[in-house]
């Protein structure tokens, strides 16, 4: 038996799971065939997965949400029975906005950045030419971890400064054109921009959010009830691919795999760099390492669980306006299926957490947690802001938000 | 009506443009180059947007119409949410469209299946080029190993062709395919 799945994405290196569980048999191992639409846009990613042109997608997480809610689309149920990996994007700044706010050799700390960078926002706003920041999507954990910092270091976002959508794969021209001053946008494509001259990159998302949700495996709910054995089929293959994926003596090799052009058509040695948690900040620079940049299977890392669905909604709510509705919560956190996770994994032997939900931000250091089977310790899970979400009272949470 | 064809595809815009110009009472512009996108599209003001699946700015386009519905015009993605099929059809052919709130749907749609019919018509253009190109392709490959065959048993051009159709005859399989192999295990022993 061999049955098909289609599965579209955009050329990051978060679209990792499907495309190695494919290229390293653990697909087939399932009795899966695995088909690859890449595109361009998210636009075109979401078209092809509502007109039945894919089976499943590699989907910021947001935008499974929006699309549920009918937000720019007319509303389709949307299911993410799967995270497809945590983090992995990073703020990049224009070269002569980074020397302006005299950024760190290093990583920075996020506060002392973003206190440097309100005095430049406040500057180029009283010349007239707001700062002006790309992010790939409005829908995207890109936009929210970016807003989440400004507006914590008292930059308000809609007002400060300017956010724009670009498409990824175009950063270093747009940063080298002067079309924006910085952006928050995934890897390889800081990298490709540091590697140019025109960028350097001030702060990993990880560092806002340390275990910040970011790509999901998205289906049509219909597809999802449709096609469950092979949904089921592909959560375990890409398990299989996240603990090969994780392991130092693989990244050479799965870096080569995923730089070829039907994949991310991109340099293997910035993707080998974000898969080992190395970056380069500016020009000429020595890799750093920083541990969690892009975190993966580990700590079951690809569970969904609901309290980020509903984390996500809060964001929502914050930057686009309307109110809170308790309906369009219940809504969005059911996008998060946790259920079709454990139900995919409870006869293998992997890590199954006994709760769906968790205060979100309220570890410090790593505590043990109970599971249905194998033993977990979550490590530190922290905002940088020291604010936790607790899912269970969310309208406390928004009003507490700057 | 005015409409916008973005497209970084010259020549499919062009044989898009070329099909809309039958339309009565429609100003088209096409819109080829990344840079400055946005600012034409303002310029131009236009009633429809027509952009390809595969145009990396159709991200950056959206957004722009997401925060101009706050604006005079606000533009609304697709048709209509009833014009499913209509919908369907046109992110089948690859192509989609944006369109000014309000417009009625009777005028959209013969416009939209205009677009859809040439975008078909282009993808055909393409796939036949293709397959020409593959045909060039399989001549020279089945030239390289009558060659072969030619140099290595010392027979003459006609021998070494009927060889090679003799042997796809019993096989069932095409002299290309024969020729492929040959070539392929020739480069393989050479090395």
């Amino acid at each position: 038996m061999s049955d098909e799945l289609k599965i579209g994405f955009l050329p990051l290196v978060d679209a990792c799971l499907p495309i190695l569980a494919h290229e390293h048999g653990f697909a087939e191992e399932e009795g899966l065939t695995l088909v690859f639409q890449r595109d361009v846009s998210w636009a075109t990613v979401l078209d092809r997965l509502l007109y039945g042109h894919s089976d499943a997608a590699h989907l910021v997480a947001p935008l499974a949400i929006a699309t549920t809610l009918g937000r720019g689309r007319p509303a389709q149920p949307i299911a993410a029975p799967f995270v497809l990996g945590l983090n992995g994007n990073a703020i990049t700044l224009h070269t002569d906005l980074a020397a302006r706010i005299d950024a760190p050799e290093g990583l920075g700390n996020p506060q002392g950045i973003g206190a440097a960078l309100a005095r430049q926002a406040a500057e180029r706003a009283g010349s007239g030419r707001r700062l002006r920041f790309g992010v790939v999507h409005r829908y995207s954990s890109h936009n929210y971890m970016l807003r989440y910092w400004l507006a914590s270091c008292g930059i308000q976002p809609d007002e400060d400064v300017e956010i724009v959508t670009i498409s990824p794969p175009f950063l270093a021209d747009a940063l080298a054109a002067g079309e924006i001053d910085g952006a928050c946008v995934g890897e390889p494509w800081n990298s490709a921009a540091v590697q140019r001259g025109v960028g350097v990159i001030v702060l990993a998302t990880a560092q806002i959010w340390r275990r910040g949700v970011e790509k999901v495996l998205g289906l049509r709910e219909a597809v999802l009830e449709d096609k469950r054995p092979q949904v089921e089929a592909l959560i375990r293959a890409m398990r299989m691919a996240g603990r090969h994926f994780i392991e130092p003596e693989n990244w050479a090799r799965n870096a080569d795999i995923l730089a070829r052009p039907e994949y991310l058509d991109a340099d293997p040695l910035l993707i080998r760099r974000a898969i080992s948690d190395r970056l380069v900040l500016r020009q000429g620079g020595e890799p750093i390492h920083y541990s969690d940049f892009m975190f993966q299977y580990r700590e079951a890392a690809n569970f969904p669980w609901v309290s980020q669905a509903e984390w996500l909604y809060t964001q929502m709510v914050r930057w686009d306006g309307g109110g809170f509705d308790p309906q369009d919560a219940r809504k969005a956190a059911r996008v998060f299926r946790p259920d079709i996770y454990r139900s995919a994994l409870k006869d293998v032997d992997d890590i199954l957490p006994s709760a769906s939900s968790k205060v979100e931000g309220s570890l410090d250091s790593p505590l043990a947690v109970t599971t249905q089977s194998g033993d977990m310790t979550l490590g530190k899970n922290t905002f940088f802001d020291g604010m936790s979400f607790d899912p269970d009272d969310m309208q406390t949470y928004l009003a507490g938000l700057p | 009506m005015r409409i916008a064809i973005v497209d970084e595809s010259a020549v499919r815009a062009t044989i898009i443009e070329e099909g809309l110009a039958e339309l009565d009472g429609c100003e088209l512009f096409v819109l080829t180059e990344r840079k400055g996108l946005l600012a034409r599209i303002e310029e131009i003001g236009p009633d429809i947007v027509l952009i390809d699946l595969g145009n990396p700015s159709r991200d950056v386009l959206e957004e722009y119409f997401a925060v101009s519905r706050a604006l005079a015009r606000p533009i609304a993605i697709f048709v209509d949410e009833s014009d499913d099929d209509a919908i369907a059809a046109s992110i089948d052919a690859g192509v989609s469209a944006y369109v000014v709130d309000g417009l009625a749907a009777n005028r959209i749609r013969p416009l939209l299946d205009l677009a859809v019919k040439r975008f078909n018509a282009f993808a055909r253009l393409q796939s036949e080029l293709a397959e020409a190109k593959g045909k060039l392709a399989e001549r020279d490959m089945i030239d390289k190993a009558k060659r072969i065959l030619m140099d290595s048993r010392r027979l003459s051009e006609p021998e070494a062709y009927g060889e090679m159709r003799r042997k796809a005859m019993q096989s069932s399989k095409r002299i290309a395919d024969i020729a492929e192999a040959l070539v392929t295990a020739h480069e393989l022993l050479d090395k």
